[in-house]
């Protein structure tokens, strides 16, 4: 009993996930909606703006920058929650 | 129906996997299997987003400066999946955190006893 | 008998690990790769030195207050990048319009603060991994 109610509450979920898989436009077209002219950009002109051959590097540091720098936050923020958890209550004897 | 399902298999292993990690969440009572299914479902996500970037015939991206002008994949989904894989690390690493101080705290890790010793406490 | 046979391969491994993980950091721009997977390279060598031969071995070498001072720098290193964009006139985080040269491209030393950037968060990563795993085993 414990394992079957979940297994009714995702089958239609999973239906429903099924279903929309057809409906996405076919995988590996090279004119989806995903590869619009954001992409041409940074394919044509990656090298002579940024400098490196690697076009992910490039986004990630060069067109999109602010974002790396608050993903580093988020792991610091990450790490100060963890000792806080794990070592937050311990009295100071002075 | 079913040759379109097939012609777009990514998307269906992804949505086979998520359906298995949210199963593993809601049926075991141990709190570190719950864990380990929150990992599958954003695997499965990750999956799902970098296939959607995909060319036939694209070769990856990095720019072979001999010959450009060829047909590249997509690079823009693997750099946002790179943020976010950076941010299913900390969630994973801030939910074993929590199941050490539970244990400390209960003995248990089993989500059942642990319901079972607070209602206890309560009465 | 098992324990001598763990022990022993992993001191041949983990300088060949460290090396890979290291040239991942530092061909961030001409490889696939980067600061991210390079720095948990290096933090995942650190977790199997700690595993094959105990905590404190581990904690002689990198003591609990070098990796936070480490970890934190790590932050700092690439504010202190941005800044470089301000002082010579343009905007913050500016690579090109800051007037710094790019070198041809293809080459290890080109590409102006990418390789500068990649360093510091490869390390920031590498550091982190590393305290987490020591605030989650230590215990007193």
């Amino acid at each position: 009993m414990r394992k079957l109610i979940p297994a009714l509450v995702i089958l239609p979920c999973l239906a429903a996930l099924l279903l929309l898989a057809t409906e996405l436009p076919p995988y590996g077209n090279p004119d989806n909606p995903a590869n619009n002219e954001v992409t041409a950009r940074y394919l044509e002109k990656g090298v002579e703006e940024a400098g490196a051959t690697n076009i992910v590097t490039d986004i990630i540091v060069d067109y999109r920058a602010y974002d790396t720098l608050i993903e580093t936050t988020v792991l610091f923020t990450a790490l100060i929650a963890v000792m806080l958890t794990l070592k937050g209550d311990r009295k100071h004897h002075a | 129906m079913l040759a379109k399902l097939l012609h777009n298999y990514p998307y269906l292993i992804a949505a086979l996997i998520f359906a298995v990690g949210c199963y593993t969440v809601l049926s075991h009572s141990n709190l570190m299997r719950k864990v380990i299914g929150i990992n599958v479902m954003e695997t499965a996500v990750f999956l799902f987003f970098v296939a959607a970037g995909n060319v036939r015939g694209g070769r990856p991206p990095i720019i072979d400066l001999q010959n450009p002008d060829q047909l590249y994949v997509n690079p823009l989904p693997s750099a946002l999946v790179l943020t976010g894989i950076v941010v299913g690390v900390s969630v994973t690493a801030l939910a074993l955190a929590l199941v050490v101080r539970i244990n400390r705290q209960f003995g248990t890790i089993d989500a059942d006893e642990i319901a079972a010793i607070r209602s206890r406490e309560n009465v | 008998m098992p324990d001598l046979i763990i022990r022993e391969i992993t001191a041949l491994l983990l300088p060949f690990i460290q090396m890979y993980g290291i040239y991942v950091i530092m061909h961030g721009h001409l490889s696939p790769g980067g600061g991210f997977a390079g720095g948990m390279i290096v933090g995942v060598s650190l977790v199997l030195y700690i595993l094959v031969f105990g905590l404190d071995s581990c904690l002689r070498k990198v003591p609990h207050r070098l990796s936070s001072i480490v970890e934190s720098f790590g932050t700092l290193w690439y504010a202190a990048v941005g800044f470089v964009g301000l002082l010579r006139g343009t905007s913050f985080l500016m690579n090109k319009g800051a007037g710094i040269s790019l070198g041809t491209p293809g080459k290890l030393f080109s590409s102006g603060l990418i390789v500068v950037i990649t360093l510091g968060v490869g390390i920031k990563v590498a550091s982190t991994v590393l305290s987490l795993l020591y605030t989650l085993i230590e215990e007193d």
